[in-house]
């Protein structure tokens, strides 16, 4: 089902817009003082490390409970250490949404200049991202998105649906000369709509290689416990298959750990998400761990940007509007061992 | 597979409640216990039938045995609690905490022994956390390990920082590997019948035993008959979190790793299995054999499911079935043993 990400995606700007937008500002200065003539008069006026306006960002996130979710809240702590402008009020994380929600109040009572929600459920948060919107506090909507675009001012997330393809891809590349190729599919928790778009992703860039049939599908639940014990099953299930996409690296050390406890290694595996673990796996390249798809935890670093720019009143550097925008899919890189050394540093633990 | 007396409003020692030599066989014979045995039956006919290449299969066998050994730990320890007219929820959240002390890079510098003492120390420690509010601080068992359930689940994430604490013990990763067996029966496998023989032991032959049925039956007379029940609940719950310490250290072993997510809903997997198993969840009534049949019950249908390839909202809907199913057969087949 086509959901948001699709039309997401067609609302982006093309890399042809970036980089034409960057030759433009590499030629002007971005600091708002120094005027320096007409031609340059529509030049927005874009945030940069320089400080400014004091801004006081609220983050809601859920809980911190694995791999990811950890590395998103110390992705967003960082980055707003980072600016001598900006303070970051973080509540603790929750799971249940009830608790999210008042989290999202008194940040709103706190009058906060703006929010970043990493909702646990972006369909039940809406109301708050809402309230939020409706107190006049611009709300940046972290990855799982609300209902409404009238509950944020931007979203900026991953592409599930993206990682699917392009895991689908990488493996259907990998596997182009073998007749009756056999491809099994580990995927999260299924009662997520993530899980669903992932395999949707997966399931339509295996429709381009009819060589490939995917022969099993079992979904674990994001953790290693889960990962090796669905995985063992996998094995028994399928006696032999050549490539195995396994949607979250931190089941992923469970799933490794089940494959290398049955001995085989006929197949390949690609990951999902980009853990600091898988990622030297590719590197050191001695597993059947071939690639990872990214969804890259930095996004919240992104999120505290636009947040700041969002308080600051300014655009985004890079880009020639004057505002930042209302949408931004990340791409959902295929790492490798011949790009590795390039993401190795964004791996998470 | 002896059952235990069904008569244990008092601490008397244990009489077989048959009647006459011929008849005495009978009696003694568990039929709920038959029940199980009969649906684990219809589960390997339901492999057999659908995927018998993959399903009978030494090493599927293995692997079913495997993935019930740290769960039927769990199991083997909340049965007894139940037995004895408590409950512990706590179980999962133990086994995260446990697991995660266990393999903090401090606990791993000291290697095996270091960390399976941990993962112990921790469990009893929890345990007996339990067994103290309950039994002398009077709090419902309920209230009490749910306390626990929350904090431990708390202190797992706050010592792993949310991060998963990946082990790098060989000594430790070697206990899990394919080759780690006796007689063609992996390590795991081996620690789980261990402890399921030591809690049938202790259930069915020992003065121990006798006092947990009695307290867990009727608390009243078994205070009246001398029994100190305070002693006997701490102790309980004291061994429930010991069982908790152990399957942590087997499922550090299994996924090497150590994770605050481990253990996640082995309470409600634990209870599930120790009541289609005939544990009375009110209390004086349980077998250890029908636990750990009921865990291999849980874990063969996952194993099936996967194997057919059945999706993940099939099989909850599935699993439900299944549990109201063999407590209605074994109800029905108890009633007809009563009745003989």
């Amino acid at each position: 089902m086509p959901e948001s990400p699709f039309s997401r995606r067609n609302m982006l700007f093309g890399a042809a817009g970036v980089s034409a937008a960057a030759f433009l500002t590499s030629c002007t200065s971005n600091d708002d003082s120094d005027d320096e003539g007409g031609s340059e008069q529509q030049q927005a006026n874009v945030s940069d490390d320089k400080p400014g306006k004091p801004v006081t960002i609220g983050f809601a996130g859920p809980e911190a409970d694995h791999g990811w979710l950890n590395a998103i809240n110390d992705n967003a702590r960082s980055r707003a250490e980072k600016y001598e402008d900006v303070t970051l009020d973080i509540t603790e994380g929750s799971n249940d949404t009830a608790t999210q929600i008042g989290q999202v109040d008194s940040l709103i009572n706190k009058k906060v200049d703006v929010l970043v929600i990493l909702p646990a459920d972006g369909k039940a948060m809406t109301q708050a991202g809402l309230k939020a919107m409706r107190a006049g506090i611009p709300v940046v909507n972290l990855d799982r998105i609300f209902n409404s675009p009238q509950a944020y001012r931007c979203w900026i997330g991953g592409d599930n649906y993206g990682m699917g393809l392009n895991a689908g891809r990488f493996i259907g590349e990998q596997l182009k000369g073998k007749s009756n190729a056999k491809v099994v599919e580990l995927a999260g928790l299924d009662n997520l709509e993530l899980t669903q778009q992932r395999t949707k992703g997966f399931d339509d860039a295996l429709k381009n290689y009819p060589n490939i049939e995917k022969v099993a599908r079992q979904a674990a639940e994001f953790t290693v416990e889960s990962g090796q014990r669905k995985m063992s099953d996998l094995l028994q299930a399928v006696p032999e298959f050549d490539a195995i996409w396994n949607h979250d690296d931190d089941q992923g050390v469970g799933v490794k750990r089940a494959i290398d406890q049955s001995g085989r290694d006929e197949f390949i595996m690609v990951g999902g998400a980009g853990s600091k673990a898988v990622m030297d796996s590719i590197k050191a390249d001695d597993s059947v761990i071939k690639a990872t798809v990214l969804y890259p935890p930095t996004m919240a670093a992104s999120a505290i940007d636009l947040a700041r720019a969002l308080g600051q009143q300014k655009g985004v550097s890079g880009m020639a509007e004057f505002e930042i925008p209302a949408s931004i899919t990340l791409y959902s890189a295929v790492v490798s061992k011949d790009n590795i050394d390039q993401y190795l540093p964004t791996g998470f633990n | 597979m002896l059952s235990k007396s069904d008569s244990l409003s008092a601490p008397a020692p244990e009489k077989p409640q048959g009647n006459g030599n011929a008849a005495d066989w009978h009696s003694r014979l568990d039929f709920r216990l038959l029940a199980l045995v009969g649906v684990l039956g219809l589960l390997v006919a339901v492999g057999a039938l659908t995927k018998p290449d993959q399903f009978l299969d030494v090493d599927n066998f293995r692997l079913i045995l495997t993935q019930s050994s740290a769960i039927g730990v769990v199991t083997i320890g909340v049965t007894l609690v139940i037995i004895g007219g408590g409950i512990d929820l706590s179980v999962g959240a133990i086994v995260a905490l446990a697991s995660v002390w266990a393999t903090t890079q401090a606990t791993q510098d000291y290697g095996l022994t270091g960390m399976l003492f941990c993962a112990i120390a921790v469990g009893i420690g929890c345990g007996l956390v339990n067994g103290v509010l309950i039994a002398y601080g009077s709090l419902v068992p309920f209230i009490a390990t749910l306390a626990m359930l929350a904090s431990a689940r708390g202190f797992a994430e706050q010592m792993s920082d949310g991060q998963t604490q990946i082990v790098e013990v060989d000594a430790v990763l070697d206990l899990g590997n394919a080759d780690a067996r006796i007689l063609g029966i992996p390590y795991l496998v081996l620690i789980f019948l261990g402890v399921a023989a030591l809690g049938w032991v202790l259930l069915n032959r020992t003065t121990f035993g006798r006092r947990t049925v009695a307290v867990g039956g009727n608390p009243e007379a078994a205070r009246l008959a001398g029994i100190d029940i305070k002693r006997q609940r701490l102790l309980l719950y004291g061994l429930s979190g010991l069982c908790c310490g152990i399957a942590a250290f087997m499922l550090i072993v299994l996924a090497g790793s150590g994770q605050n997510t481990n253990g996640n809903l082995y309470e409600l997997d634990a209870i599930a299995a120790a009541i289609i198993g005939g544990t009375l969840l009110s209390g004086g009534r349980g077998t250890i054999t029908g636990s750990v049949l009921g865990v291999v019950v849980f874990t063969t249908i996952t194993n099936l499911f996967a194997l057919n390839n059945v999706q993940s909202d099939v099989q909850k809907i599935a699993k439900g079935a299944i549990i109201v199913a063999a407590v209605l057969i074994q109800h029905h087949t108890s009633r007809k043993s009563s009745t003989q």
